[in-house]
């Protein structure tokens, strides 16, 4: 009995109780570093939590736990196996280094008397994910769901503070939002009334002999298109780029970074774990739904990006194309094209959480949206942010030496296994045309003349470093491939395998 | 375990080059001696290596695994073993001369120049021994992204221009084409390594290798196969250094490099004789020489020339690779190393030009001959040995690349080589006859530094010597095909 208490046994439980207790905690204390202290303990924490899991996993296989002891297929089942684990390191990771830039960042974004607020529904946002991704139980995911986009969105609205174009993005993004959830829990109520079970392990099992009954295709596809909703892919997508635009720069960061990719990650576990032996309807699903609205989503966000003059939206496009890119990884239905998805949602979200850092650490020093012009001469005015900048946009393009080669080669070669040659051509060819955009960041910040009114900006350490870190990783993770690419081959097969095996 | 540092100094000596720039950035004249010095290093160790790549010791440095069966490392080919030395050989006098072109010029931002500069060196280094496939076209991507600041240097609206096509052409290519059939190459054969005679035999689909050909020869957009050689003139709004030792040397070369690279290590040249793949290809490269020779005369622009001859040159190169016959390949082999010392004399001198009086336009240079005799001797040499008269060094790759064709009974390509040499006589030779015979039309003045002056003598000098002392680089080149 005391066994059980102990902090090792309990921490795929505690990994998200503490920081939803830490939430209010956060909330409550009226002194805003104090409020981050909670946030950064309990952000510590969960890095803490999930790294020690995912040890545990890559040594020992998948962790089954029972939450109150309650045994499947009535209690809630936490899984912890290769493919959440590496989703929570992923999580709490850039959760704890979004949290380190937030500090500065919220301090001049949001005003004074809501600061300790906003690190209580920070808390409860990352909590939610953790959550999203560990749980093995339906309906205890729709919990998650709603917990995690209703933080966000407030987090999204508390950019009113600079812009009040913010109220409106986060409305959209409550009100569609709320749709993808409805649609979520129609789909497993209909599971629901024709299995009779919430734990997704059970309803796998149930499902396979199902295969061909309506409900549950319905079923499934009320389930799918919430989730696209809340993965923001093409054209589900519409509230993404006004609310990646207007929401606070650390908030960008937390959402680039966690927000959707918890959700691809459901996304990829429904599609490939429940509907594991439903392979005509899978099958359809992929090769008529998620392909072409990848390559949709690749192109329209790409072009988007490339007229776009507002960088924050500019970015927000481009994550919209990047998505693109991970669902085509999904489409193919492949362990290898799982594995390539996997790998490029780790490095786009240090990609994308570094370019945001960077864009926000501008128009936090120079106090005004960061406008294409505005980036002249940066090089000369911020040479920290602009060589970060620098390196990361360079990885967004996929340059060698850097993870988003990794993912570039790794996607490429999956399609290549499944033998479709167009869609290789348009990822070599749209990789090219995001240079459109890149390069004209690149070109402000280094090949013109600061302007005459921009000053000597004073680089701040704690706006700097969580970006430095993220620079760093990009190129030694692109050298030094092993973490990444083990972690999501193990992903791939705990995704793909589970039920042959 | 020496022969293994060796390499390590060699590219370790241009990186820590580009380092050291940045910090002593306020000591000039400490900071434009570096690049002599790293490249007087790096140098060394090309030489020591070659050594002994002909006694037929491995040169080889691991690192470590970039995926599972791949690895991230350098291993020292014959091939490999030319362009490095000509890369770093080179580099000692393009050192030299850039701090007096620089200076002599003015030129603004020099650190950053200094030290892209030597990030390009370390580049093309790592492409000239990169051990595998995805290894070259790593650093072949490097060297695209570490040149575009030497491209855009000047920063003025049409330099940024330009250097966006640059990057467009080179970039784009390469990734449409090359890394594609880079894919393609590792999925079939489940390995990227360079292999002596190639590693496609028995385990590619031969009726596909013509594509697959053609996937590389575009893709490798540095070789400048038309149409993708638009980059080159375009690449000429560089400051002359650039242009001499990266646009006519370690970039194009790096391009022809790793096509001649994938025919022998990739391919294999009996793989290609075999499947016919190069059939068309090889009129592509032949329309190539003669179309860029006929653009070439019509330019009035010294650089703009010379770039045209430069993509004239390339396709030699190339040709020789997919001719795919021993001597062919000894040729083109050779003539990396020949058009190369040629080619930066001839560039060396148009820059001379430009410092001494800012002239830029063939029709200004009339009667300026006696100003700066030794300048047009010098360029007088270069062009000759471009197009391959003996005593220069240029007459034995030509040589040997006709040779090639006659052995492979291709005799309309024996003609282009012949025409292609007149075209090269008639606007090579121009500038140097304007210069002597034509009368001044205008006094001008030259002032051309000593830092110069002096690097263009030794690479003239080089030139006649390669023509005496050439065995050590055909045993290499013969050791690329047996």
């Amino acid at each position: 009995m005391i066994e059980n208490l102990a902090i090792e046994n309990n921490l795929p439980a505690l990994q998200v109780v503490v920081p939803l207790l830490l939430a209010p905690i956060a909330a409550l204390l009226t002194v805003p570093f104090l409020s981050w202290l909670v946030a950064m303990a309990g952000a510590l924490f969960c890095l803490y939590s999930s790294i020690t899991l995912f040890l545990k996993v890559s040594s020992g296989g998948t962790i089954n736990y029972y939450m109150g002891g309650w045994l499947p297929p009535y209690g809630i089942e936490y899984v912890i196996d290769g493919a959440s684990s590496f989703m929570i390191v992923i999580i709490s990771f850039m959760g704890l280094i979004a949290t380190i830039y937030a500090y500065t960042s919220l301090k001049f974004e949001i005003s004074k008397n809501s600061q300790s607020k906003v690190y209580g529904m920070w808390l409860l946002a990352l909590g939610g994910l953790l959550g999203l991704v560990t749980t093995g139980d339906a309906f205890n995911l729709f919990v998650f769901l709603e917990i995690s986009s209703l933080s966000s969105v407030t987090l999204v609205a508390l950019g009113a503070n600079k812009d009040k174009r913010a109220l409106t993005a986060a409305f959209n993004y409550l009100l569609i939002g709320a749709v993808g959830a409805t649609f979520y829990v129609i789909g497993v109520g209909l599971l629901y009334s024709v299995t009779g079970t919430l734990n997704i392990a059970d309803l796998t099992i149930k499902l396979s002999e199902l295969s061909d009954n309506n409900a549950v295709k319905a079923g499934v596809s009320f389930i799918i298109i919430g989730l696209m909703v809340k993965a923001a892919i093409y054209p589900l997508h519409i509230w993404l780029p006004a609310a990646y635009t207007f929401a606070p720069t650390a908030v960008s960061v937390l959402l680039t970074a966690t927000a959707t990719k918890a959700a691809l990650y459901v996304l990829a576990r429904i599609l490939f774990t429940l509907l594991s032996n439903a392979d005509e309807f899978t099958h359809i699903i992929l090769q008529w739904v998620f392909l072409p609205a990848s390559i949709i989503a690749i192109f329209f966000g790409t072009i988007r990006a490339i007229y776009e003059n507002d960088i924050k939206k500019l970015l927000a496009f481009s994550s919209l194309s990047q998505i693109g890119y991970i669902t085509i990884g999904l489409s193919l239905g492949t362990a290898s094209g799982i594995m390539a998805s996997f790998i490029h949602i780790a490095n786009h979200s240090m990609m994308k959480a570094a370019l945001f850092m960077g864009i926000g650490s501008i128009s936090i020093l120079s106090n005004q949206r960061v406008k294409l012009n505005s980036l002249q001469g940066l090089g000369q005015s911020m040479p920290i942010t602009s060589i970060c900048l620098t390196i990361v946009i360079l990885s967004l393009l996929g340059l060698p030496l850097t993870i988003g080669f990794i993912s570039k080669i790794f996607l490429l070669k999956a399609v290549f296994n499944h033998g479709n040659w167009p869609v290789l051509f348009i990822i070599v060819l749209t990789s090219f045309l995001a240079m459109g955009y890149a390069w004209k960041l690149i070109e402000q910040i280094w090949m013109k003349e600061p302007n005459e009114n921009s000053i000597k900006f004073i680089e701040k350490p704690s706006l700097y470093i969580p970006m430095i870190v993220l620079a760093f990783l990009n190129i030694v993770l692109g050298i030094y491939t092993f973490p990444v690419v083990n972690g999501a081959l193990k992903s791939s097969e705990a995704i793909f395998w589970k039920v042959l095996s | 375990m020496f022969e293994t540092n060796l390499i390590a100094i060699a590219l370790l000596s241009p990186l820590i080059v580009a380092l050291f720039t940045l910090i002593f950035k306020n000591s000039k004249n400490l900071r434009d001696s570096l690049g002599f010095i790293g490249a007087l290093i790096s140098f060394y160790a090309s030489i020591k290596i070659s050594i002994g790549v002909l006694n037929h010791q491995s040169q080889s440095l691991f690192l470590f695994h970039l995926f599972k069966n791949l690895e991230f490392s350098f291993n020292v080919t014959p091939l490999g073993a030319i362009f490095g030395l000509v890369c770093s050989g080179l580099w000692i006098l393009a050192a030299i001369y850039s701090v007096g072109y620089m200076r002599g010029n003015n030129e603004k931002k020099q650190t950053r120049f200094y030290s892209f500069y030597a990030l390009s060196i370390f580049g093309a280094l790592c492409v000239a021994w990169s051990s595998n496939l995805l290894l070259l076209f790593i650093f072949y991507e490097f060297l695209t992204f570490a040149t575009y600041p030497l491209v855009a240097h000047k920063e003025t609206e049409q330099s940024l221009k330009a250097s966006r096509l640059y990057l467009g052409i080179l970039v784009g290519s390469s990734l449409l084409f090359f890394l594609p059939a880079i894919i393609w190459v590792w999925y079939s054969t489940g390995t990227l390594n360079f292999v002596h005679g190639g590693i496609l035999t028995n385990s590619f689909n031969p009726g596909y290798a013509p594509i697959l050909l053609m996937l590389f020869i575009f893709g490798i957009g540095k070789a400048a196969i038309m149409p993708l050689h638009w980059w080159l003139p375009a690449a000429m709004v560089a400051p002359t250094p650039v242009s001499a030792l990266l646009h006519a040397v370690a970039v194009v070369k790096a391009g022809v490099f790793s096509i001649l690279m994938v025919c022998c290590y990739i391919f294999g040249i009996d793989f290609i004789s075999e499947t016919n793949s190069s059939n068309i290809l090889i009129w592509i490269a032949c329309f190539t020489i003669l179309m860029s020779s006929i653009i070439a005369i019509q330019k009035d622009d010294l650089k703009a020339r010379l770039a045209y001859s430069t993509v004239s040159q390339l396709s030699y190169i190339v040709l020789g690779g997919l001719i795919a016959t021993q001597y062919s390949v000894i040729g083109s082999s050779m003539h990396i190393m020949m058009h190369a010392v040629g080619k930066i004399t001839l560039f060396f001198c148009a820059g001379a030009i430009y410092v001494g009086a800012h002239l830029t336009k063939i029709s200004q240079l009339d009667g300026t001959g006696k100003k700066i005799p030794i300048i047009y001797i010098a360029f007088a040499i270069g062009a000759l040995s471009i197009i391959g008269i003996p005593p220069m060094g240029g007459s034995w790759s030509k040589f040997y690349l006709m040779m090639g064709a006659a052995q492979s009974m291709l005799t309309v390509v024996i003609i282009i080589l012949i025409i292609s040499s007149v075209l090269n006589a008639f606007y090579l030779l121009e500038p140097v006859f304007r210069a002597f015979y034509n009368l001044p039309k205008e006094n001008i003045e030259f002032k051309v530094p000593q830092l110069v002056t002096i690097p263009i003598i030794a690479s003239t000098g080089l030139i006649i010597l390669l023509f005496f002392f050439y065995s050590p680089l055909l045993s290499l080149s013969m050791m690329v095909v047996k």
